[in-house]
């Protein structure tokens, strides 16, 4: 069954990084969606069916603890394994996720190969053709 | 080894590592040196973010508009011919990946930082200019022959500014960092 994928990064560059990734990963992916930060996060959470987030830390707004802390706390999303990607290399925010209940980290700059390490057992693999 | 010498050696590691992870290519670390002079009027792209916490100061980068859409159409393997949005924001994230990482490094030895959201400025003939007596640490990195430019300034937070001013002929502003 195809998952959809929700990326949350300020960086437009970034979420054009993953995208590319995503895809060659190897999963079963049907959707990407995009958020800018984590309210547009919730407005996506709030429309689309989401499998798995993939979110940065450092964002304006509403940044990914804070967007992790919401869905965890949400009986409709808390199922939702969320991913964090980030340059925050240091124990405090990376504990602080953990602690929130994120299911991972990737720390940037990352490589294609990180990521499908990271997303193995959250996303089913693609069916062979 | 004093924190100078443990900066140089992490803003060159982060630097290259960036670049050899996101971007697939071995840049040269040409040369480093700590600077304490006003520096000359700049043109191109200028990228800076914010370090917080027991101590504080700016990291920044800057290159040509060459360099910048090089950058871009590497890392987003995309075609980039002029500074667009997407070229701004490519240097935005380069320079939050590689200051990122040096605050990692430098977090062993001072303790917590934050970090902020990158600014970028791109323009001709613009000065800019830390407010209070900073050392820069600078290292000049080569991509074939087009330089890259890494600066990172920290002092104890009693001694940090935290307004870095920007002024070109017809206009200024500062920025909160």
């Amino acid at each position: 069954m195809e998952s959809n994928v929700l990326v949350v990064d300020d960086s437009a560059a970034i979420r054009k990084i993953l995208q590319r990734v995503l895809r060659q990963t190897g999963m079963a992916i049907h959707t990407i969606h995009e958020a800018g930060d984590g309210q547009e996060a919730l407005a996506v959470l709030g429309a689309q069916k989401v499998d798995l987030v993939l979110s940065d830390i450092n964002m304006p707004k509403m940044d990914g603890l804070q967007l992790l802390a919401s869905i965890k706390a949400s009986a409709q999303w808390r199922q939702i394994p969320v991913v964090m990607i980030t340059t925050e290399g240091g124990e405090t925010k990376v504990g602080e996720a953990v602690k929130l209940g994120a299911a991972g980290y990737v720390r940037k700059p990352f490589t294609a190969d990180q990521i499908k390490e990271k997303l193995a057992g959250l996303l089913a693999p693609a069916l062979p053709l | 080894m004093n924190l100078n010498s443990i900066i140089l050696k992490s803003v060159s590691e982060s630097t290259l590592q960036v670049f050899t992870t996101m971007l697939g290519v071995d840049i040269v670390c040409n040369q480093s040196a700590v600077e304490t002079s006003m520096p000359e009027a700049s043109e191109g792209v200028v990228s800076f973010i914010g370090l917080a916490g027991s101590w504080a100061g700016t990291g920044s980068v800057s290159c040509s508009p060459a360099l910048a859409c090089r950058i871009c159409a590497q890392m987003l393997m995309c075609e980039a011919t002029s500074v667009n949005e997407e070229v701004l924001d490519t240097v935005a994230e380069l320079t939050n990946m590689i200051v990122g990482s040096v605050k990692t490094d430098l977090e062993q030895h001072l303790g917590p930082l934050g970090l902020s959201i990158p600014t970028v400025v791109y323009g001709r003939n613009f000065k800019t200019k830390s407010a209070g007596n900073t050392e820069w640490i600078v290292v000049r990195f080569l991509w074939d022959d087009e330089t890259l430019v890494v600066k990172l300034c920290l002092e104890p937070k009693e001694q940090a500014a935290h307004v870095l001013f920007h002024t070109s002929p017809t206009l200024s502003c500062s920025l909160e960092v």
